[in-house]
């Protein structure tokens, strides 16, 4: 850790920490991006240093990283000082940012941007790589979902050669770019999205399900027998010998109990007691923001953020029968400009809900949802939102700088 | 309105549904059934026969791979092209249009297409990716056209076919052209879906599929869809 940096190291460490002061100080942003850009240009290799002799894991995947690595790091803090990119800045730049920040921390716990697992690999050599799922994202600026598996897998053949892999078995894009690892856990985490994996990502041809299991028609490639999962009934996670380990999760939503179960068997690899990180997994009460409940004029607003298709979905199973709902949706650079995947989601299960409508892309929406038959009012922004709500609790679903408008007007609540 | 029942079938989903295609089977079953009209959307999987007694016929875009199956398996199945000659509307979006051509290029590689429409398609120097509008063939009388675009090839229209549109943003075919129609065949590369921005283009198809002139369609409140359309157009004139 900080006592083997170089000197060249340690002064590009000092640096990043005090450009990413000024920029909090302020107001830009919470600085992981800046001061993380400052400290690689000192010092290339810094990310590499700063990394070395911790124990590390990644964790990447469309969907779920920032809290799943958030569910990781209470685990892990049951036996030590963790850093983690907390700020949800998936970059080099960000893990550089939280390393530096946190110089005595043995363990980190890091969330990876998909397009960036590799660069991570090389430069973290992590103990563990916790590999979520894949679906499309974004479409007008990254990469095409199946073309990124192709990618993980040759990186992952590469250099993941030391790494434990913690892999979604429900998810044949991450089965197939997992599997050419030696040590793989298998965690049956689901997937809510089956669009991006009809057919075989290894030879192109139908994949059969029965339930739960899938299974190539012609190549073979089929679902791993999982060693964790998430329990039929009740709130819990099961391990590898079939115990039970109670979740009392505040996240709503299955995702987040596969999210849970997927930071156990991390947790596990570590040496720690899922029985005694389980609970500690209740202490997470929002994530940047996600989740994250507040008031406002009578109304008790609770923040979900869905970024593409599978996160939609996802938002929906989590939202409670009954408060109105009110749907974001701006198309900004990160967002993708390209709104064409709300025609993936479907929106049938609002029909009979009060629902509103706002972003910048409210239009899309509103068309959106009359094909769907879902009656909606549009309002300009989220106060209007508010207003158009009667007082009580209110489910808000938005994406990515939708949501982060809507966080603005909350002061940033994380 | 003699039909009952408008079947329209959506071809290949596992294979070609890449941004959002489903939406123009929603759309077109949403305008139809508004006016009374009963619809029954059937979903064809690649491995699945293609029912001949359909109305309609939709293929939506994909990535290189399961472009270059799609064609193989559509090839094989024979059902497309008989449609096609039976005046059956067909509505193909980006890879699903390419392949109603002569030739696509994919992996790589020139790989046969369908011959429906008497176009060839290759690569481009740069990929086509943005808002695109244009000025539709007056014939079709469906206004402006407006979309999102996302390829890399570049289409190259023969004598057989007409232009869908003249591009007034954007690439389509070439940076001059998009699209390209015959009979009742039209093959675009707007996402968007391109139903839900262009309802004219919807009811143009539905028309054609219950053999009446677009002007006997009961007229339906477009309020959302024509604001969308006039918020797409604005922003184009903004960035311009």
């Amino acid at each position: 850790m900080s006592a083997n940096l170089t000197p060249r190291a340690k002064f590009a460490s000092a640096l990043l920490r005090t450009a990413a002061a000024l920029s909090r100080a302020t107001g830009r942003g919470d600085g992981s991006v800046i001061g993380g850009r400052v400290g690689l240009i000192v010092e290339p290799r810094l990310l590499e240093l700063l990394a070395d002799g911790r124990h590390v894991v990644l964790i990447s995947g469309t969907n779920g990283k920032t809290t799943t690595t958030r569910f990781t790091t209470a685990a892990l803090e049951a036996i030590g000082k963790v850093a983690t990119n907390s700020f949800g800045a998936n970059m080099p730049t960000g893990h550089t940012t939280a390393l530096a920040k946190a110089p005595k921390a043995e363990y980190a716990a890091l969330e990876c941007d998909e397009h960036y697992l590799g660069q991570l690999l090389d430069a973290a050599s992590p103990k563990v790589v916790a590999l979520l799922n894949l679906s499309r994202d974004q479409l007008d600026r990254a990469m095409e979902v199946t073309a990124l598996a192709a990618k993980w897998r040759q990186t992952l053949q590469a250099s993941a050669g030391n790494s434990t892999i913690v892999a979604n078995a429900d998810d044949p894009l991450i089965v197939w770019a997992a599997s050419v690892c030696q040590r793989v856990v298998w965690v049956a985490a689901g997937q809510s999205w089956t669009a991006d994996s009809a057919i075989c990502p290894n030879c192109g041809s139908h994949l059969d399900r029965f339930g739960e299991f899938w299974r190539c028609t012609n190549c073979g490639l089929n679902r791993p027998s999982p060693q964790w999962s998430v329990a039929h009934t009740g709130e819990a996670v099961v391990g590898p010998d079939g115990r039970r380990y109670d979740l009392n999760l505040q996240l709503p939503g299955r995702v987040n109990r596969a999210n849970a179960a997927t930071a156990l068997a991390v947790a596990s690899l570590f040496g720690v007691d899922p029985a005694q990180a389980a609970p500690r997994l209740s202490e997470v009460t929002s994530v940047a923001g996600r989740y994250a409940r507040v008031e406002r004029d009578g109304r008790n607003l609770r923040l979900l953020l869905a970024k593409n298709p599978a996160g939609w979905l996802e938002s929906f199973d989590m939202i409670e029968q009954g408060p109105p709902v009110v749907l974001s949706l701006n198309a900004r650079e990160v967002d993708g400009f390209d709104t064409s995947w709300i025609y993936d989601v479907d929106f049938t299960s609002l029909v009979g809900r009060k629902v509103v409508v706002t972003g910048d892309r409210r239009t899309d929406l509103a068309v959106r949802l009359e094909v769907d038959g879902v009656d909606f009012i549009v309002v300009d922004d989220i106060k209007a939102a508010i207003a158009a709500s009667p007082p009580g609790p209110v489910e808000v679903v938005a994406n990515y700088t939708a949501f982060q408008d809507i966080r603005a007007e909350f002061n940033r609540v994380n | 309105m003699a039909l009952s029942t408008l079947r329209i079938v959506w071809l290949y989903p596992d294979l070609l549904s890449t941004y959002g295609d489903r939406g123009n089977l929603l759309v077109l079953a949403h305008r139809a059934r508004v006016r009374g009209i009963d619809v029954e959307p059937m979903q064809v999987r690649s491995d699945q026969r293609i029912p001949h007694t359909a109305d309609m016929y939709l293929i939506g875009g994909g990535e290189d791979g399961p472009q270059a199956v799609a064609a193989e398996r559509l090839l094989d199945d024979g059902a497309v092209g008989r449609a096609a000659e039976a005046g059956k509307p067909i509505l193909a979006i980006c890879a699903g249009y390419q392949l109603l051509g002569e030739s696509f290029y994919a992996n790589g590689r020139a790989y046969a297409g369908l011959n429906i429409l008497d176009l060839r398609s290759d690569r481009g120097p740069s990929r086509a990716v943005g808002e695109i509008a244009g000025e539709a063939a007056p014939q079709l009388g469906i206004g402006p056209i407006t979309g999102f675009e996302n390829h890399g090839g570049r289409t190259h229209l023969g004598e057989a076919v007409q232009p869908l549109a003249r591009v007034t943003a954007g690439i389509g075919n070439d940076g001059v052209t998009e699209g390209a129609w015959a009979g009742h065949v039209i093959g675009t590369y707007m996402h968007g879906p391109a139903l839900s921005r262009n309802p004219r283009l919807a009811d143009l198809l539905l028309a054609w599929a219950i053999g009446v002139d677009p002007s006997q369609l009961p007229p339906i409140d477009d309020t959302w869809p024509e604001r969308l359309r006039h918020e797409r157009f604005q922003a184009l004139s903004a960035a311009q």
